[in-house]
């Protein structure tokens, strides 16, 4: 019965293991970088890429047609673009990030209109570049899972002065330079994470599995490490429970499993260890000392 | 200066001469292909919808108002197809006369509304040409023969077009004449040929597909022993190889249903876009 349930789903169906893997994947690479984009409060990024590729994707339609691999580059190319422009003006004037990515992303999302009304097309060109977690073929997969790979590996480079300058940005200045190029280089990943993320898997779960888990973990541990840890956890845990929830009811899957992560997200808010609303009202008697 | 004047009016008359050819809009590039066959070059054809263009989600444009309201017959397929056509003409203050091709055959459901794609069988072509010939011989009586004449020699082309398509179906064993797609624009091809195309259950081209959707899929292509998925939503390209991988089932090459390709395209002209269909069908279904 519980067999049933929870495990025959993806040992009959070989697009549900595929799926899986897909999540997986995406968790162990989307979630440690959700966590910085929390801590360095650019949660939002990544609902401004997900516009800001557009031009890029529409000049690959334009040159090569309804070609994914030339709009997918495309895509990164105009999301390189605005993330480091955005990144360089927050850097060098008073302007902050966020106001900065917000202007570059209106802008890209502005020139990519113009383009796709040019060619005068029907098509939705972001519709036809987002795909599905249920339709994983070989290439995509890999593609996911190399994204993982690479993110993990530049990220281990890059941690120490990306932790430092979440942080503490001023000591970092003092004690190296190497915050400007960590954060250009912790911009880039991004980029590629959320773009791979939109051509394999959809803009809510692209966006969806790198927020959340860093929500969710934020309740629970004060410790980076420790945060990046149940970050990874709960990604992986809401794809495969949204997976098993979009297969027994009618959901689909890339709001099933953010729905899941949601509801996880609610519980820790509620009984967080860290903060949670319930650990507020009913301070441990440890405090009281 | 009598001399300029009269060369003066022969300049202005002589585009006039050339203009008494019989102006046509057609709605969509099907519809125009029949009208070129018919009309050829006694009339001067516009298409509003040309080549690859989608007449479901076609917004006019002013020089599409002004075609219009040049023109003296508007040729649409009705059932539903164009709705906004008639607010075009309207808009453009045009007195030109609207020809249904469609007028002649009767209408397939599709849900609650009529299915506007009626020329998806070759016999409905028939009646479209012999309907656009008979507009076109009354509204410009001079080349009514012309037209007659050029209409028959079409009329016998479907008419071998048809056979062609009939006897590719026989070739298919009777067992394997199904494919399961998305497609609506197949109803009267279907009811004509025998050609069963299965709807997949519970899906909807227009929302995110569930898990459970795509094992339903799966589940009815094993279970019902369909030979071939024709399932071409383009944003849904991998999903439907990954159901292909998943059944054994073959991925159908592209069926053309709504519009025909530019010169180099496949289905340049109508017979060629049946053509296609029905080669993409057989290399599909036939074993």
């Amino acid at each position: 019965m519980l067999y049933d349930a929870l495990i025959a789903p993806f040992t009959e169906f070989e697009f549900m293991r595929r799926a899986l893997a897909a999540a997986i994947a995406l968790a162990l690479a989307g979630a440690p970088i959700g966590v910085f984009l929390m801590l360095r409060r650019m949660s939002l990024v990544g609902d401004a890429m997900a516009h800001a590729i557009l031009p890029g994707a529409a000049i690959g339609f334009l040159l090569s047609g309804l070609n994914l691999f030339a709009m997918t580059a495309g895509g990164l190319i105009a999301g390189f673009a605005v993330a480091i422009l955005a990144g360089v003006v927050a850097r060098s004037t008073g302007l902050k990030e966020d106001a900065s990515l917000a202007t570059f992303y209106l802008a890209s999302l502005a020139l990519g209109v113009t383009i796709v009304s040019i060619k005068g097309t029907n098509i939705d060109l972001l519709h036809v570049l987002f795909g599905n977690i249920l339709a994983m073929d070989d290439q995509t997969l890999l593609v996911v899972a190399f994204n993982a790979t690479v993110t993990l590996l530049v990220l281990a480079v890059i941690y120490r002065p990306l932790v430092i300058e979440s942080v503490d940005p001023l000591f970092l200045r003092a004690v190296s330079r190497a915050g400007g190029p960590a954060h250009l280089a912790f911009l880039a990943l991004v980029v590629i994470n959320l773009v791979n993320g939109f051509q394999a898997l959809g803009t809510l779960l692209a966006v969806g599995l790198m927020i959340l888990p860093a929500g969710i973990a934020r309740f629970w541990s004060r410790d980076l490490t420790v945060m990046i840890c149940i970050a990874v956890v709960a990604a992986a845990v809401s794809g495969y429970a949204g997976l098993v929830l979009s297969f027994q009811t009618r959901v689909p899957s890339g709001p099933a499993i953010i729905l899941v992560a949601t509801v996880l997200y609610i519980v820790s808010v509620l009984f967080g260890r860290v903060g949670g609303i319930v650990r507020q009202l009913f301070p441990g008697r440890h405090l009281e000392a | 200066m009598r001399i300029i004047l009269l060369c003066a009016l022969v300049l202005i008359a002589s585009p006039l001469q050339a203009a008494e050819r019989l102006n046509v809009v057609a709605s969509f590039s099907i519809l125009a292909d029949f009208v070129r066959n018919v009309g050829g070059d006694r009339i001067n054809l516009t298409t509003l919808v040309g080549a690859d263009g989608d007449v479901h989600v076609y917004t006019p444009a002013p020089s599409d108002a002004k075609r219009v309201a040049e023109a003296r017959l508007v040729i649409v397929n009705g059932l539903g197809l164009e709705g906004w056509l008639p607010r075009l003409v309207q808009s453009a203050g045009s007195k030109a006369q609207i020809v249904t091709a469609s007028a002649g055959i009767v209408p397939l459901k599709l849900g609650a509304a009529a299915d506007p794609h009626a020329w998806q069988s070759v016999p409905n072509a028939r009646v479209y040409v012999t309907d656009i010939a008979n507009a076109l011989a009354a509204a410009a009586p001079d080349d009514a023969d012309v037209f007659r004449a050029r209409a028959k020699a079409y009329l016998d082309k479907l008419e071998t077009l048809d056979r062609e398509v009939r006897e590719a179906v026989a070739k298919i064993p009777p067992e394997r004449r199904k494919v399961i797609s998305t497609h609506d624009a197949f109803g009267y091809f279907s009811a004509e040929y025998g050609v069963q195309f299965v709807a997949p259950l519970g899906v909807s081209t227009e929302t995110e597909p569930s898990a459970r959707d795509i094992a339903a899929i799966i589940g009815q292509i094993k279970a019902q022993k369909i030979p071939a998925v024709f399932l071409e939503n383009i944003s849904d390209d991998r999903l439907i190889r990954r159901i292909a991988a998943e059944t054994g089932a073959k991925v159908g090459g592209t069926l053309i249903s709504d519009g025909l390709t530019g010169e180099k395209g496949s289905a340049p002209t109508y017979i060629d876009m049946v053509r296609h269909n029905i080669k993409a069908l057989t290399s599909a279904l036939d074993h």
